[in-house]
């Protein structure tokens, strides 16, 4: 099978880039080994500061609202971050003091939501704050039920307005709601429609994943990719590559067995150690599909830092490439391949720049492949 | 290298990472809070019935086999596998009577066959359906198959002389659907490949590939039609060097995948010659062979990927397949299941599940309104035709239609 381009990689990266070669007349598939860290999304995309318009336009094009709001979100936490370009349900503030009274709802027995911690971390910007719990539905109050924020979602799209009705009840003084973020997984429009009927102003905490902002900008980016004509290989895993001198012929998927997919580009947007897009033994760490250079410490005790919650180096390993982001065999560049997202050596998406850095690259490589035609 | 390259803990269970993602893309546990979802079902409880078989728990039964967690898990644990297992292995529950009858494919088939019209009127009359949900507890909403008055096998036994002429053969692994229920799909497919130049031939011995006893607790069955299966299979593939086609996903998945891995059957020898046909003909006009297509010919087509064929990854080849009918104005429906996952949808305790799980793509059935929904299950065929009232066809079908 034939394609102009072909993607490793489902998640951010990938589905960015695809989307805007499909915009451009490009064909493309993209091979996707299960899912990815859209599911683990805050919804935040640090590190785009400058130049928000492309990817507004690509998101809207999907039907996902993003807003622009330089300033600061709050974490699941209660702790706050530097922020300036969300999806329209995650709050950004001017500063962290938001309001004066807020009230904190929890759901009983899910346990995925740090009320107490978020409490702690508004008390101390001055924010006074008063817990409450909401009921349950009748569904889950079975106390063998799962409840995940994908359960608890659904459920909430579906009876929005007695969250509402319950908030309407519980509420004093507040001038500040703070709800988990379990909702808009099916219906995008609930985040707004709880704003609106909430007479206090309505902020969403994040969860612990899967994120339910986060799988449904899954389902968007994809619905959108392959309405635009993309061929999306879901559960496929690319195996290896026919190269021949510094180009990329085709590769092999696990599904497709012995059926090639050749392209006159391909893209690595396969991720970092959790996605297997970088592999690793107690010896090296490489690169799979294209087994392309990978940037790490030949000492293995440089990998790692004693210290759990430090500096870990082997967090910043990944593929080299020149400026262009060709990845390089022996330091050669690969000149019609492109390295995108969470593989690329030296960035740290564990700091929260994981989305900011899967987007820019991605519009990096796809620019590179338009203007090589 | 000393340490050990790859896990190889069965069905990959130690693999897992507890990431829940799997539990995103259940779509039992999106309608069903009793079941455990495929984390607790599979892996976790894995892990506790090592230890202990007292561990295993009957809600794995609402487990439909659909495989989404395989395919959305990021770590290649095969889920769907790990939950069915543990049913092999620990279930010891006889399965019931109604069970029994829903997993026996072959034997109503050769049993109603005869008697076609006769069962066909029965089965869709209201007083059977509801004597049916009280005595057996099948859903008296669900709309019966109706069954052919002639076999598949027959049909084609009668002209095994014309299709023997033809210079290339493939043999047909038609499955219980074509052979009882509608032989027409076989027949077309026949016409496609002749169209191809290749001759269709039967199997030497074909027997339900399984599925549905596996699921309904008769692998000890499942197992001997495997045996017999593979036999057949291989007089046809590894001797002959015949390719093997299907043009059902859920037959395909099984005799590839739930033999080694279910039901512990060896089919690395002949595993590569089964095919579905829409990947068959995908790659014979890829490499240059030539249909003759109706001229003015036009169909609006939705394609509905069956969860098993979005397992075998081979959802592309129909895709393209259709997209290549000149005339076919072509739309991709979203990736749901359609909620009858076999005999599943027929039981009275799984019915409004059943219908839940397939809402979202009646919906979008509806909305895109095509003239035909593309499938390649049969199930799913029952199902979105009894659900929505849009005609439900296999690609090759559509295929055959399409040209002179």
């Amino acid at each position: 099978m034939r394609f102009d381009t072909v993607i490793i990689g489902g998640g951010l990266a990938g589905l960015v880039a695809g989307i805007s070669l499909q915009q451009a007349g490009r064909s493309s598939a993209i091979v996707s080994t299960g899912q990815n860290a859209l599911h683990f999304f805050s919804g935040c995309f640090e590190s785009m500061q400058e130049a928000p318009e492309r990817l507004t336009a690509l998101f809207a094009g999907a039907g996902i609202h993003v807003h622009y709001n330089p300033g600061v979100r709050l974490t699941p936490l209660g702790t706050f971050r530097e922020a300036t370009l969300s999806l329209e349900d995650i709050s950004l503030f001017p500063e962290a003091k938001f309001a004066d009274k807020a009230l904190i709802a929890c759901v009983p027995g899910y346990l995925d939501y740090f009320s107490a911690f978020l409490a702690e971390g508004l008390e101390k910007q001055g924010i006074q704050c008063r817990l409450c719990s909401l009921d349950l539905p009748e569904e889950l109050q079975d106390g063998s039920v799962e409840r995940r924020s994908v359960q608890l979602a659904r459920l909430v799209d579906r009876d929005w307005k007695k969250i509402v009705q319950q908030i309407r009840l519980l509420i004093k003084d507040e001038d500040a709601v703070i709800l988990p973020q379990l909702c808009g997984l099916q219906d995008a429009s609930v985040p707004e429609h709880l704003r609106q009927e909430i007479p206090a102003r309505v902020v969403f905490a994040g969860t612990m994943p899967p994120s339910i902002p986060g799988i449904r900008t899954q389902r968007l980016l994809k619905r959108r990719y392959e309405v635009l004509g993309g061929t999306y290989l879901s559960g496929d895993e690319a195996l290896d590559a026919q190269v021949e001198g510094n180009k990329v012929l085709s590769i092999r998927t696990h599904n497709l067995d012995n059926h090639a997919l050749e392209a006159s580009h391909f893209i690595l947007a396969s991720g970092g150690f959790f996605s297997k897009g970088l592999r690793s033994n107690p010896f090296r760490v490489w690169e799979p599909v294209f087994g392309v250079d990978v940037d790490f410490d030949e000492d293995r005790n440089a990998w790692y830092n004693e210290e759990f919650a430090g500096d870990q180096p082997y967090m910043q390993y990944g593929v080299k490439t020149d400026a262009a982001l060709h990845p390089l065999v022996d330091g050669t560049p690969r000149e019609n391949l492109y390295a995108i997202g969470s593989v690329l050596g030296g960035t740290r998406p564990e700091l929260g720049s994981g989305a900011g850095l899967a987007i820019r690259s991605a519009f990096l490589a796809v620019d590179e492949i338009l203007e090589s035609l | 290298m000393r340490h050990q390259e790859k896990t190889s803990s069965k069905h990959n269970f130690e693999e897992c990472m507890k990431c829940t993602v799997c539990t995103v893309y259940c779509p039992v546990l999106q309608v069903n809070p009793r079941y455990p979802g495929p984390k607790q079902a599979g892996p976790d409880g894995e892990r506790l019935r090592l230890k202990d078989p007292y561990f295993f728990h009957y809600a794995l039964k609402y487990c439909m086999n659909c495989k989404r967690c395989e395919v959305a898990c990021p770590s290649g644990v095969d889920v769907a596998e790990l939950i069915q297992s543990a049913r092999i292995k620990y279930d010891r529950s006889a399965p019931k009577l109604r069970d029994r009858i829903l997993a026996s494919t072959d034997l109503m088939g050769t049993l109603a066959r005869p008697l076609a019209p006769v069962v066909n009127g029965v089965t869709s009359l209201g007083l059977t359906r509801s004597v049916l949900d009280a005595t057996l507890q099948v859903d008296h909403r669900r709309v019966f198959p109706k069954y052919s008055g002639r076999s598949f096998e027959c049909w084609l036994k009668r002209r095994a002389k014309e299709q023997a002429m033809y210079l290339e053969q493939v043999a047909y692994f038609h499955g219980c659907y074509v052979n009882y229920n509608y032989p027409q799909l076989g027949k077309d497919l026949v016409k496609v490949m002749n169209a191809l130049g290749v001759g269709v031939q039967l199997l030497d011995g074909e027997k339900c590939c399984g599925i549905a006893m596996i699921t309904n607790g008769m692998s000890a069955r499942a197992k001997k039609n495997a045996e017999r299966n593979l036999a057949a299979l291989r007089k046809a593939g590894a001797d002959k060097g015949m390719k093997v086609l299907t043009t059902s996903s859920s037959c395909t998945m099984t005799l590839r995948n739930e033999y080694p891995n279910l039901l512990g059957v060896d089919n690395a020898d002949v595993r590569d010659a089964i095919q579905m046909a829409t990947r068959f003909v995908f790659e014979r006009l890829e490499a240059g062979a030539t249909l003759r297509f109706k001229p003015n010919y036009h169909k609006k087509v939705a394609y509905h990927v069956p969860c098993h064929m979005e397992r075998l990854g081979w959802g592309v080849f129909s895709e393209r397949l259709l997209r290549m009918i000149p005339g076919v104005e072509f739309t991709l429906l979203d990736s749901a299941c359609c909620g009858i996952a076999g005999t599943y949808g027929f039981k009275k305790e799984n019915y409004e599940a059943s219908q839940a799980i397939g809402a979202p793509l009646f919906e979008q059935i509806r909305a895109v309104d095509p003239e035909v929904v593309a499938c390649d299950c049969e199930t799913c065929k029952w199902q979105i035709e009894m659900s929505t009232g849009y005609s439900v066809q296999n690609p090759i079908s559509i295929l055959a239609d399409a040209i002179l």
